[in-house]
């Protein structure tokens, strides 16, 4: 029976996990770069995506409060500044093209390079085996490759940050005709280059990571475990995924015809333009048509960003309350709903482009659907919470901070989704406000749950409490003081962008308030640098998992050993009997996936 | 011995599977650029491009691949070694064949025809860029073809899964079909 079943374990993975089934052993002899460096594990090339994208949240982190730095203090000095960043800060005031190099990097890093790779490259990378019942993914080979794409396009990102002419600076939407001509500033030298190359060669990590996670969830599920028997986390991360396939090509596309035109003198995106009194030869182009390619890919990458967190939050919001999680069938309805609105909605960024306002009421209601599967959502979170046995673990603290910060961003997006309002608050503060909390701050928050609940399965310790607890209660009041405020800077026309404000006398009357804001950006940025440090000082000395299940999760990946090697489990995978929500049922307070069908239960 | 059949066995290769995902994705690219191409032709400055002729020689010779790729898979299957390394070999040589086609194609419409990147759009710079990445989807197939072939030949561990085959085949055929689609794409609407 056994030998059968490593056979086939051989025969569907491809490759010979097989080796070390028989005993806890790990593999033979495996050299420390097999291991930790050009690894096929997927528990290891998920830490190489966690670690990598902490790294970039670091920088990118630094970066914002950097240019707040100039918000709250227009034209004071910091020497500092200088010592660091030589002519950008030349007399410790940022320049004008740092400024706008510091707000486009910021963006760019942290969508793609830390939401995008560092949640859904770390989680689905990690849990999509261990919670489906699988030895690897379908391809670890792919998976590994997808990895070191994404390392090389962090590479160039990182280089194009040390060019003379300095980073891409025109918004990390790139948009030209600012992005696509050298003569319009600085940025869009070889800077905007850079950016196009690295971002070419995240794609291509994004879609090879995407096609394993798809075909690996689909295909290599342990006997058992039917489609509606998964946790909540993978349906989210198949969600993910399928976006990211489907739209990324596009971004691709749109970024290929851009690089034409910046270095080929092609006319894709160029028309009458005239820079310096020297008219250009370009003709016929349109800047539109780059919007429509960039948010066919923008409006899903939202989705891209907040669906594993959402789909985390599920997860250890049920494990902790000790209830199964409410309607899981209206959970993963809503997951599918949003999925498929995600492609129709990518006008609604583009209202005052000249959109026909026919095609924009349209996309007005295209977007306002959205607010029902996402209320669906919330209040199964809510519900789910009720009468529950709640249990305030540090990730069930940032679980339910993400459903705080969702009802509160989602609100706002109810606001700009509707075009005539839009046409007001467009480009200001309050734009900022909303996409900052609904999706930059909460999916930030799915993380650190996420982070916070299987740091024991990734290293066999825990995260310190105490820090925990500090971490998560400055940065939920942190988030709410940086972001609140700006929503009324923004109703009172504050624009996005604009680096310094004082000379419009109408908004003179929101110094104090900007000044609050950078002093809680720096003290919140200071606690996610301890947390950083909780995380690195854990894996090496934090407090030792002495039990295979410490949160009593009825889910596959704590059927493993506490430290499992490659391969996950020691002997057979086991085998799924039920879903993966029964807790508190028949009066115990949960049941595994793995426990068989009792006499007096039904099948579920 | 036991014989076990699991679910599992029943279902598509997960290779296999990954590969239809892997095209849906590429569609999309190229679904992305071709209605970027409708959207631009309506605006002004667009010209409109003639197809050179090679281009009709190099969609004969993508087919007749297609024809000997899958000939190639059914000689495999039959386990007829010595067909499927010339059948193989043939098929590889008219990708690297096609490729060749499609760079004289190009050199036809930059020197006889005169369409260049620079000054206002057009027909002709889509079809460089949309052409070109279609031929860099071949240029992987034809190196994936080299490596089978390669292994065809010099492999010390006799294989005989024919999922390998079966993928490339698949991409194979997929490379063709897309290229007919684009090819009739410019002719109707170029």
């Amino acid at each position: 029976m056994s030998e059968a079943m490593h056979a086939h374990v051989e025969a569907a993975t491809g490759h010979g996990v097989h080796h070390d089934e028989h005993n806890g052993h790990g593999h033979h002899h495996q050299s420390f770069v097999s291991k930790y460096v050009f690894s096929m594990d997927h528990k290891t090339i998920g830490k190489q995506f966690l670690i990598t994208g902490i790294v970039w949240a670091i920088i990118g982190g630094l970066f914002s409060v950097l240019f707040r730095l100039q918000l709250g203090y227009p034209g004071q000095t910091f020497p500092i500044l200088e010592t660091f960043f030589g002519h950008w800060a030349e007399g410790g005031i940022i320049k004008p093209e740092f400024y706008y190099a510091l707000v486009t990097m910021h963006g760019t890093v942290l969508v793609f390079f830390v939401l995008t790779a560092g949640l859904s490259g770390t989680f689905a990378n990690f849990l999509i085996p261990l919670q489906i019942g699988a030895r690897d993914m379908a391809s670890p080979f792919i998976n590994m490759l997808s990895y070191w794409f994404f390392f090389l396009a962090s590479v160039v990102m990182l280089a194009s940050m040390f060019v003379q002419t300095g980073p891409a600076s025109g918004g990390w939407t790139m948009y030209p005709p600012l992005s696509a001509l050298g003569q319009a500033n600085d940025g869009s030298k070889i800077g905007a280059d850079l950016w196009l190359i690295s971002m070419a060669l995240f794609i291509v990590s994004s879609l090879l990571g995407g096609l394993n996670y798809i075909s690996t969830i689909l295909n290599m599920r342990t006997k058992g475990m039917s489609m509606t028997r998964l946790p909540l986390t993978i349906w989210a991360l198949f969600f993910t995924a399928v976006l990211g396939v489907l739209s990324f090509p596009v971004l691709l596309s749109g970024a290929v015809l851009l690089l034409f035109d910046r270095n080929l003198g092609t006319s894709f995106f160029l028309s009458d333009i005239v820079v310096n009194g020297e008219i250009l030869p370009n003709e016929g182009g349109s800047a539109i048509l780059y919007q429509h390619l960039f948010w066919f890919l923008g409006h899903p990458e939202v989705y891209i960003i907040l669906l594993p967190a959402m789909g985390m939050v599920s997860e250890i919001m049920s494990v902790n309350s000790r209830k199964p999680i409410f309607g899981y069938m209206a959970m993963l309805g809503s997951l599918f709903a949003i999925a498929i609105l995600a492609f129709l909605v990518w006008a609604h960024h583009m209202f005052v482009t000249g959109l026909n306002p026919f095609l924009g009421s349209v996309f007005v209601l295209l977007t306002l659907l959205i607010a029902v599967p996402s209320a669906i959502k919330v209040f199964n979170w809510l519900t789910t919470l009720w009468r529950g046995n709640i249990r305030f673990t540090p990730g069930m603290l940032f679980a339910i901070g993400f459903v705080s910060l969702f009802i509160s961003g989602g609100l706002t997006g109810i606001f700009l989704g509707n075009s005539t309002i839009d046409i007001h608050l467009h480009d200001t503060m309050f734009v900022v406000a909303h996409f900052h909390i609904v999706m930059g701050v909460a999916s930030m928050f799915g993380m650190f749950a996420g982070i916070y609940h299987w740091f024991p399965k990734m290293f066999g310790r825990y995260l310190n409490t105490t820090l925990a607890y500090l971490h998560f209660w400055v940065t939920l009041i942190g988030a709410y003081l940086i972001f609140w405020p700006m929503h009324y800077q923004g109703l009172a026309g504050i624009p996005r962008r604009y680096l310094d404000k004082s000379g419009w006398h109408s908004f003179n009357q929101f110094g104090d308030l900007d000044k609050m804001i950078t002093v809680v950006s720096v003290v919140v940025f200071a606690v996610q640098l301890m947390f950083v440090f909780n995380f690195f000082y854990s894996i090496f000395k934090g407090r030792k998992v002495t039990s295979t299940n410490p949160w009593g999760a009825t889910t596959l990946e704590w059927t493993t050993p506490i430290n499992p090697g490659h391969g996950n489990w020691e002997g057979e995978i086991p085998e799924v009997h039920r879903w993966a929500y029964d807790y508190a049922k028949d009066g115990r307070d949960f049941i595994p996936q793995t426990e068989p069908i009792g006499n007096n239960e039904s099948a579920h | 011995m036991e014989i076990v059949t699991t679910p599992q066995r029943k279902k598509i290769h997960p290779h296999k599977f990954t590969l239809w995902v892997a095209i849906g994705s590429i569609l999309m690219m190229f679904a992305g650029l071709t209605s970027a191409f409708i959207i631009k032709s309506n605006m002004v400055g667009w010209r409109e491009v003639a197809m050179p002729r090679i281009f009709w020689v190099s969609t004969a010779v993508m087919l007749a691949s297609s024809l000997t790729m899958q000939l190639a898979l059914k000689a495999f299957k039959e386990r007829k070694m010595i067909n499927y390394r010339s059948l193989i070999a043939v098929t590889f040589t008219l990708g690297v064949a096609f490729v060749i086609m499609q760079w004289v194609g190009f050199r036809e419409l930059w020197e006889v025809k005169r369409i260049y990147f620079t000054g206002s759009t057009g027909a002709g710079q889509f079809l460089y860029v949309i052409f070109g990445l279609h031929g860099l989807h071949v240029v992987g197939g034809v190196i994936a073809l080299l490596v089978m072939f390669i292994k065809a030949f010099f492999g010390k561990t006799k294989n005989y899964s024919s999922v390998p085959v079966e993928v490339a085949a698949t991409y194979w055929h997929f490379v063709d079909l897309l290229w007919v689609y684009l090819f009739v794409f410019f002719l109707v609407i170029g």
